[in-house]
């Protein structure tokens, strides 16, 4: 039976499972005003959600009541469609996934015991639990042989957190909680923990709810927003560029903070950009054939590829009078480049340190696809914020005809109907 | 007599007191532990019901032991009885107090983890909160074995078994020969008793706490 239920877990966990939070309500004994004030919201299954807002607003203890850690006071919780608010709480936390700040591995037990914790309360037999946690621990990028037996205070912040999103993922739960996962790692394992939750969510389309105060953060992983003021309220809810390009108020915009612009950049990718093409020669082509190429070409400069066609020097036309017959020390060597993958901040970074203004693009075995500059970047974000511009505006658009239209239905009466 | 001839003539009567002894201490202390675990995974979530715990059986252990003896003998008669009753209230405190002690001392964002992942109260406590706090309720059960040692000495008092009678009989007869040899021998005999239990509780600390909460 046990193995049964095991499998619908995984036929769920690969389709994530839709999360519906309605008039949900927190209100502790002797404080007058509720912790988490009539929270409504409809978060999709597979989907990235991020509650993001100061602290003490209540992110968490909304997160918390998903999985009932904490004991909801009123209002309702649907979980893929079912009503999750009276069931068994350790039974529902079963099928929830939870990761929290600093981990929270249990140091007795081994990085194995403690992912295999899940898998073994709900009765799934020895051999499968072990196939799944070398399965797991591959997943989050540890090495099973080196990691399985190994105690937490072995491992570094960023690898314990890595095992602790894998005991989040070992039943392979629809849903996943995250609170604050990465807030006690310092800043570049962060930044790599975030790359790895994007791939990871990019296999897996779970539905995430990820709680942190850090903006950034939110914008780099998810895929909805909820801006969340005291008691929870819900400032705005929507995308990263409707947020950064058309925030709701003032609480928003405040919070969003400076370099809006800026920040978009985070949210596109190099590839999503027209990439220029250069003139290009191999470091075997003869000099008389590259200098033809530079002048046909029509720029002052070439980019020379190595043998395996990855961006090796910029070679221009002085550099080329001055070679004599050898090209082995003219030009400059190629110091940055950047992946189809990375944002467009990166890209902007390496093209402001480039003192040409331009940085070659490779592909995934780093060989040269293109080249962007200044002008293209510059080119590119002004379009995208028109388009978000005109995005939100559409979406406002829409939002005020379907309330007119409820007002409307209402008042031809159709609200005694419904009542009924 | 000197001191080795008296052990050479009498160690066959001094191994059985030993034996007993150490019996008796070990038997109190299982229970002992039992009940003092019990009574901290009992109390230790509430404020006032792990002091009421601890304050009672601190309470219990400035009864003077003979005092407790003598008051025991009348309620429930002579020998072993009144020597296990009184021994287990001892060893009680220091087993209460590193229970609760350790219990509360477990990291709350644990147990919240443990919550979260969806263990019941009873996995918990056994999984999780028990193995975390089980090194200082060792240390407890072994201040207890070092203090029951000495107090079931004092059980001879009530003809309780063990190296006390040995120890009585020579106070008893102080002055006369073998007098000052009894004593020796029996206090010796706690010391070691004493020594060899210590070694077995870090034998089963070794074996018992796991290698990721030893330090």
């Amino acid at each position: 039976m046990s193995e049964t239920s095991g499998q619908d877990g995984h036929a769920d966990g690969h389709h994530g499972a839709s999360i519906e939070l309605e008039s949900l309500t927190k209100r502790y004994p002797g404080s007058p005003q509720p912790a988490v004030d009539n929270v409504s919201m409809e978060i999709k299954a597979g989907e990235v959600v991020i509650f993001v807002g100061p602290s003490g607003c209540g992110k968490s203890t909304t997160l918390k009541m998903i999985n009932r850690l904490i004991e909801p006071t009123g209002g309702r919780i649907r979980i893929g469609g079912e009503d999750v608010t009276d069931i068994d709480p350790v039974k529902l936390r079963r099928k929830v996934g939870y990761a929290i700040q600093s981990a929270g591995l249990f140091p007795h037990m081994t990085v194995a015991q403690n992912i295999a914790l899940v898998p073994r309360m709900i009765g799934w037999p020895k051999p499968r639990i072990r196939s799944r946690v070398e399965e797991l621990l591959d997943l989050v990028g540890l090495d099973p042989g080196e990691f399985h037996g190994r105690y937490p205070r072995q491992l570094s912040g960023g690898q314990q957190q890595r095992v602790g999103v894998a005991r989040a993922l070992a039943a392979d739960p629809p849903v996943l909680l995250m609170d604050e996962p990465f807030g006690a790692v310092d800043p570049i394992t962060r930044d790599h923990l975030q790359d790895e939750l994007i791939r990871l969510q990019h296999e897996l389309h779970k539905t995430i709810v990820f709680v942190t105060h850090d903006f950034d953060e939110a914008i780099k992983l998810g895929d909805r927003i909820a801006v969340l003021r005291e008691r929870s309220h819900i400032a705005q809810f929507d995308t990263p560029e409707a947020i950064l390009t058309n925030p709701a108020d003032d609480f928003v915009s405040g919070f969003v903070g400076a370099g809006a612009a800026l920040k978009r950049l985070n949210l596109t990718r190099v590839r999503d950009v027209e990439i220029t093409d250069y003139p290009t020669a191999s470091v075997d082509d003869p000099l008389q054939e590259i200098f033809n190429r530079l002048r046909a070409s029509g720029t002052n400069e070439v980019l020379l590829l190595d043998r395996r066609g990855r961006p090796y020097k910029w070679l221009r036309r002085g550099d080329m009078m001055r070679a004599k017959g050898s090209l082995a020390r003219a030009g400059t060597l190629v110091h940055d480049t950047v992946t189809r993958d990375a944002t467009l901040r990166d890209a902007l970074e390496a093209v402001l340190t480039d003192s040409a203004g331009r940085v070659a693009v490779t592909g995934r075995r780093g060989e040269y696809t293109g080249v962007v500059d200044m002008e293209t970047l510059m080119n590119s974000v002004h379009e995208l914020l028109e388009a978000d511009r005109l995005e939100a505006l559409e979406a406002q658009h829409e939002l005020e005809t379907a309330r007119a239209d409820r007002t409307h239905a209402e008042q031809e009466g159709d609200g005694g109907e419904k009542k009924a | 007599m000197t001191f080795w001839e008296y052990l050479g003539n009498r160690h066959q009567q001094l191994l059985a007191d030993a034996y007993q002894h150490a019996s008796a201490v070990f038997q109190c202390m299982v229970v002992a532990t039992l009940l003092g675990v019990l009574i901290g995974v009992a109390t230790y979530q509430s404020g006032w019901a792990g002091n009421l715990a601890t304050l009672s059986t601190s309470t219990i252990l400035t009864i003077p032991s003979l005092a407790m003896i003598g008051l025991l003998i009348p309620v429930v008669g002579l020998g072993v009885p009144p020597t296990v009753i009184a021994l287990t209230l001892y060893g009680l405190l220091p087993i209460v107090r590193n229970s609760i002690v350790g219990l509360r001392g477990v990291d709350p964002s644990l147990v919240d983890a443990a919550r979260g992942i969806g263990m019941s109260r009873l996995a918990r406590l056994l999984r999780v909160e028990l193995p975390l706090a089980w090194p200082p309720i060792l240390t407890g059960i072994r201040v207890s074995t070092q203090m029951l040692m000495g107090i079931a000495a004092i059980a001879a008092y009530a003809s309780g078994p063990g190296l006390g009678n040995v120890i009585f009989r020579g106070l008893a007869s102080l002055g006369s020969a073998n007098a000052l040899n009894q004593v020796l021998a029996g206090t010796l005999g706690i010391i070691v008793l004493a020594l060899l239990f210590d070694a077995a509780y870090v034998l089963i600390g070794r074996l018992t706490i796991p290698r990721g909460i030893r330090v």
